[in-house]
């Protein structure tokens, strides 16, 4: 097959495409470029945006003697992924950035461009396996349970799976670094990112107070009553605990949490940890991998990135999941996904709108 | 995917060493000698840079004493850009204006504008017609606005994207009249048109040696005598103390045959490049009618840029390199994030229309074949990249 490698200047993705060559493909490497003002390209941030990764992954295309170039996705990028961001938070929810870029870059805008210039899929580093099942490809867990990314791929719909190559699914992190050292990538001992790449510096708070200014609020406990002010709710994240600085101190003296944003009225409500349960899960925009919808079923669902699995019972009902947890999680943060799984293989997934009676 | 066979048709980007200047580098390589140095090893280098520093002189019309050996052409735009203006404000601090071609290389539209955003200098780019070509008018009108004022004009001999050649003559003469320096980036020009450095009145004139066959890393700015730039690099004064470091003997040598080489066989050489390049366009044409190509009186005889309305030119690159064709966008940040080019939107075409634009380039080892790969390729080419322009989605930011 021709495939398009999407390397990042990473140890993964360069170990991807090289595995994806050994395998017979015919590789072409980009360096996706996801913003295109200087200072991001310039600055040597750790994010995948800076001019550093670029030259990296440039290297390693070299390295692997395979075609490389950069393509510019900066425009669809801002608008799919920054400007959703943005808008997530300042309606009182919690995105995963990785989530969208995944389903509406690399998967979409990349994957679309990739097969009308006659790639037939697209080569990723992710740690995640399609495996092809009775129905069609399945998206499974990797084999490395600890890296396991399939949780921000499970929104991508069956076609787009199709389109996806991901050759380090059944590795693990460790193999791959020594396979790169092997293959001498100098990306080999290149450090993990972990940061939002569109926030290298790390402040995802100084970033969101940029992008939407000062909007202030009370905070307030169970009760309704006021025990604190603050400058946005978008600097609050569901079961947050630290930087809460309360005026009130709680009638017993435990530690408050985050338990719910009403964004209009920028109104933060606290309380102890115990009230940050929740057994009842609601997600929308249900995307089914292959195989047959179900309305009820038994699943383990994970509702955060690297979160545990959580056994549940799930019904469904007008495309909205709702899922009764064995035993109560705490934090579930609206904005998140919850993906269901069987076993390995990812059953289906939604965007958590809140359980049932307080969020959204 | 790598194709079997390459046309190499990206000659404005770097041209194969002519194999006399090869031969002549790879000889010199072996030998010792410091052209500063005062005993005999020494004295035979200098002898072979003097020797070559002649040659150099003799080919652009100029006086050996007016040849600074560079590294380069960002070296030289540089050092002329910067040199020129520090020199001028030196002698009188009113002069703080530079007027720099809307349509220059990044080498001098950048020095200039670093020269604004920290030496206090006011640039003002000159505006070009549809063709690429600066309009005399316009360069009349900013000398007029204050003669006293202007540091320097910096105006290319031709384009490097598009190729069109500038009215150098034109806009000595306006400069003439008032005493302002003009500087002349021919590095695309020098061995493909007739360049005098006496003969054209500027009084600094930037060429490059791997663009004429000769080694990467070589090139000479030429200044009138009369014209002391600060220098950029300081130390051992090598080149009239206007430019230090130890001089390559090996890559001057080489850059004295290339560019005699050129110089000698330019007529003849230039006229099969234009009937190259004029059969690039025709074939282009025939396979895909929409084309557009630039619309100038005088261009460099090796310079087809062509656009193709509704694709993106490095989706076009990506394609052709896949077939074997080696081509250029004519623009790209060295990260490798295509840009749109400066030079198509200062000609007024709009950014849409900017991105699909080719650079094919001819030189030295270019033949009918080249251009028949290209020719045969674009058809197809052109229709698959209009496929992949998302005609839906967010443009926010054009």
């Amino acid at each position: 097959m021709r495939v398009l490698a999407a390397m990042s200047g990473g140890v993964d993705s360069a170990v991807a495409a090289a595995r994806a060559a050994d395998a017979g493909h015919d590789v072409t490497g980009v360096h996706l470029a996801l913003s295109r003002s200087s200072p991001a390209l310039r600055s040597g941030s750790r994010g995948c945006c800076s001019r550093e990764d670029a030259d990296d992954a440039r290297r390693a295309a070299d390295v692997l003697a395979i075609p490389f170039y950069v393509w510019d996705v900066s425009e669809r990028f801002a608008a799919d992924v920054v400007d959703d961001f943005v808008a997530e938070y300042a309606a009182g929810r919690t995105p995963n950035p990785c989530v969208r870029c995944n389903e509406r870059i690399k998967f979409a805008a990349v994957l679309d461009r990739a097969l009308a210039l006659g790639f037939d899929a697209v080569v990723t580093g992710h740690y995640a396996r399609v495996l092809n099942g009775p129905y069609g490809p399945e998206l499974h867990r990797a084999v490395d349970d600890a890296k396991d990314q399939s949780y921000v791929l499970a929104v991508l719909r069956p076609a787009q799976l199709a389109g996806a190559m991901f050759p380090l699914g059944e590795m693990v992190k460790t193999d791959v670094r020594a396979e790169a050292a092997r293959r001498g990538l100098s990306v080999a001992a290149k450090p993990d990112s972990h940061d939002i790449c569109f926030i290298p510096d790390g402040d995802t708070r100084g970033f969101l107070r940029r992008n939407l200014g000062e909007r202030p609020g009370d905070l307030v406990d169970e009760s309704g009553v006021t025990v604190g002010r603050h400058d946005g709710s978008h600097s609050f994240t569901v079961g947050q605990r630290r930087g809460l600085r309360l005026g009130t101190p709680a009638a017993d003296g435990r530690p408050r949490y985050v338990l719910g944003i009403e964004p209009v009225s920028g109104t933060v409500t606290v309380g102890p940890r115990e009230s940050l349960a929740t057994s009842h899960v609601r997600a929308d925009g249900v995307v089914w991998g292959m195989g047959p919808s179900r309305s009820s079923f038994d699943a383990c669902v994970q509702l955060r990135a690297h979160g545990e699995q959580l056994p549940a019972s799930i019904t469904v009902e007008a495309n909205q999941l709702t899922a009764e947890l064995e035993r109560p999680a705490d934090g579930v943060a609206a904005g998140q996904t919850m993906v269901a799984y069987d076993g390995t293989r990812v059953i289906c997934s939604g965007t958590v709108s809140g359980p049932p009676g307080r969020m959204s | 995917m790598m194709a079997a066979t390459t046309h190499y048709l990206d000659h404005a980007a770097t041209t194969p060493m002519l194999p006399a200047a090869v031969a002549t580098v790879h000889a010199a390589l072996s030998e010792v000698g410091n052209a500063s140095s005062l005993h005999t090893s020494g004295r035979r280098a200098r002898k072979q840079v003097e020797d070559s520093r002649e040659q150099i002189a003799t080919a652009l019309g100029a006086r050996p004493s007016e040849v600074v050996l560079t590294a380069g052409g960002t070296e030289g735009d540089n050092l002329a850009v910067k040199g020129i203006y520090w020199a001028r404000r030196a002698a009188d601090p009113r002069r703080r204006r530079v007027l720099v071609g809307a349509v220059e290389h990044p080498a001098v539209l950048d020095a200039a504008a670093w020269l604004a955003t920290h030496q206090g200098a006011e640039v003002e780019l000159l505006p070009v017609d549809d063709g690429g070509r600066l309009r005399p008018g316009a360069v009349a009108a900013a000398i007029a606005r204050d003669p006293t004022d202007v540091a320097l004009i910096t105006c290319m001999w031709a384009n490097n994207e598009v190729g069109t050649v500038q009215p150098v003559a034109e806009v000595v003469a306006l400069a003439n009249a008032h005493g302002i320096p003009v500087h002349s980036d021919a590095v695309q020009a020098a061995g493909a048109l007739p360049v005098d450095f006496g003969g054209s009145g500027v009084d600094a004139l930037t060429v490059s040696g791997h663009k004429l066959g000769g080694p990467v890393g070589t090139g000479a700015l030429l200044v009138r005598r009369e014209l002391d730039p600060v220098p950029l690099l300081h130390g051992g004064g090598q080149e009239r103390d206007v430019r230090s470091g130890t001089l390559a003997v090996a890559s001057v040598l080489g850059l004295a045959v290339a560019l005699t080489h050129a110089v000698e066989h330019r007529a003849a050489e230039s006229a099969r490049r234009e009937e190259l390049r004029d059969l690039v366009e025709r074939g282009v044409r025939a396979a895909v009618p929409d084309v557009h190509t630039v619309n100038a009186a005088e261009r460099l005889p090796g310079i087809a840029h062509l656009t193709f309305d509704g694709c993106d030119g490095d989706a076009l690159l990506m394609l052709l390199d896949a077939r074997g064709v080696e081509c250029s966008t004519g623009s790209a940040c060295s990260a490798g994030v295509p840009e749109p080019s400066h030079v198509l939107l200062a000609m007024g075409r709009g950014e849409a229309a900017a991105s699909g634009a080719l650079r094919i380039s001819l030189g030295r080892t270019s033949n009918v074949a080249d251009v028949q790969a290209f020719v045969d390729a674009i058809a197809p080419v052109v229709e698959r990249a209009r496929a992949a322009k998302p005609t839906a989605g967010p443009v926010g930011r054009r």
